[in-house]
């Protein structure tokens, strides 16, 4: 078993300006239901790591957790040098127009276009750019993923495999320093999701982007990620690469390659 | 003593529910002002409740004509028909029916709205995205309902009172400028100002409640 113990961060997190996202000690619980024991984490620049854990396992609280969604009971996490408890909600935006955070479910806009969509986060954030830089801004994205035709579009037009793409587009168009995916190919075909995969690593390495990968879609994790962490019973069980963690004897680690 | 679970979800229901309004006057009128998306709102509230506030103000105000017309009759006091129909329809009938109307089109859409986008995780996104969704989409449509609501109240009372001088004229004929000289010189300032003013009262209830089970 490779024990994620061994890899503790110690003592403050804000000292140490290696990583660009640093947890240390997060604790998250529902009542009674402990959903995240003394977690720890280390994201370094241009890392792309897959956080990987069954379903309920704290995964998605884990990350919203890190974007400031969801406060955590203790522990420190830090990204890219600031505490995220400690901001204000001023100093937070700031944070977050740096951070990019793909939602399992797109969270695409129902009431908006494709290109308001896109042009939301830049409007909020109060970036100041003219029509027209926004506009090309958005074709600009848009092209990346494929989908520059959509940008007058609703997102009740599009497949499920389009609003991923566009959802992608919009967590790209802040030109963020590190993302967040969460179950990035949840609720997609085999082919699609592969696809979705290949963006990812591709945006990965274009961008030069951080990633935290939420899945527990082997596939999807054995094409996009450096490192993989399992999340078990609340706690980092083991990590590894993908061929480290399948040659693994461990009953718990086993099963997700089987 | 322990109070019967009923009694206990009533009271956290209206505790929860206090608490969201005072949340809404704590936040509503500090700045970031969401100006344009009030104005979306206003638009999408008031101007497409129209034709159903309209459509029943109409049917109610003919109806309420048709149906009182015979027993006026019977006392002989046909000519006080829109006086009193032109009372009953503002001080009263007017407000509770279009706000009954209005609560069941407009609360129940902002109710599914808000739940849908919270089970979408748009209202995380918009979090994400530098906005309060708090302030962006419950303090806008609960002003927006609280604004529109009077306008069509005022407005459904002028279908409603069209529709009654139609019903008038189906079995009499009276001129439409009569019939309103009669309806208005029944009425007075003080006719319209509680009804108008109870308006503002209904239009907040509304969107509030819609906002608060959808958010």
């Amino acid at each position: 078993m490779h024990d994620v113990a061994t890899i503790a961060i110690k003592g403050d997190a804000k000292s140490n300006s290696d990583g660009v996202l640093l947890i240390n000690s997060l604790h998250k619980s529902f009542g009674s239901n402990h959903v995240l024991i003394d977690f720890n984490l280390k994201l370094e620049g241009g890392e792309q790591v897959a956080v990987l854990g069954k379903s309920g396992s704290g995964k998605s609280v884990l990350i919203k957790c890190i974007i400031g969604l969801l406060v955590p009971d203790e522990g420190v996490i830090n990204v890219l040098g600031h505490d995220i408890e400690s901001l204000n909600s001023y100093e937070l935006d700031q944070v977050r127009t740096k951070v990019g955070f793909l939602f399992q479910s797109n969270a695409l806009y129902d009431s908006m276009t494709v290109r308001e969509n896109l042009e939301f986060p830049l409007r909020r954030h109060s970036i100041k750019l003219t029509p027209s830089e926004r506009y090309n801004k958005v074709i600009a994205v848009l092209q990346n993923v494929g989908l520059a035709h959509t940008v007058d579009m609703m997102p009740a037009e599009l497949s499920g495999g389009m609003r991923k793409r566009i959802a992608l587009a919009r967590t790209l168009i802040l030109e963020p320093e590190i993302i967040l995916y969460d179950e990035p190919t949840t609720g997609l075909d085999p082919i699609t999701g592969k696809e979705i995969s290949r963006l990812i690593k591709t945006i990965g390495e274009k961008y030069n982007t951080s990633a935290l990968i939420i899945s527990h879609d082997m596939e999807c994790i054995r094409m996009t990620s450096d490192r993989i962490i399992m999340l078990i019973d609340g706690k980092c069980y083991a990590q590894g690469t993908y061929e480290e963690l399948k040659k693994s004897n461990d009953e718990k680690v086993k099963q997700f390659f089987e | 003593m322990s109070l019967p679970p009923i009694w206990r979800q009533f009271l956290y229901e209206t505790g929860e529910i206090s608490r969201f309004t005072g949340r809404f006057f704590s936040q509503g009128f500090k700045p970031r002002y969401e100006i344009t998306e009030l104005l979306r709102q206003c638009f999408i509230i008031g101007y497409k409740s129209l034709p159903l506030i309209g459509l029943t103000g109409f049917i109610m105000g003919l109806v309420l004509t048709m149906q009182i017309r015979p027993s006026l009759i019977s006392y002989g006091a046909e000519s006080q028909l829109p006086a009193m129909v032109g009372i009953a329809i503002v001080r009263e009938i007017g407000p509770v029916i279009t706000a009954l109307i209005f609560a069941g089109k407009i609360g129940s859409s902002i109710g599914a709205e808000l739940g849908s986008m919270k089970v979408t995780e748009q209202i995380d996104a918009m979090e994400v995205s530098g906005t309060n969704p708090f302030k962006y989409l419950v303090v806008t449509r609960v002003m927006a309902s609280t604004l529109m609501l009077p306008v069509l109240v005022i407005l459904g009372n002028a279908i409603s009172l069209y529709g009654s001088y139609l019903g008038v004229n189906i079995r009499g004929v009276t001129s439409f400028d009569l019939f309103f000289k009669q309806v208005f010189d029944a009425l007075s300032f003080k006719d319209f100002v509680p009804a108008f003013i109870k308006s503002y009262f209904f239009g907040f209830a509304v969107g509030m409640v819609g906002c608060f089970k959808g958010f």
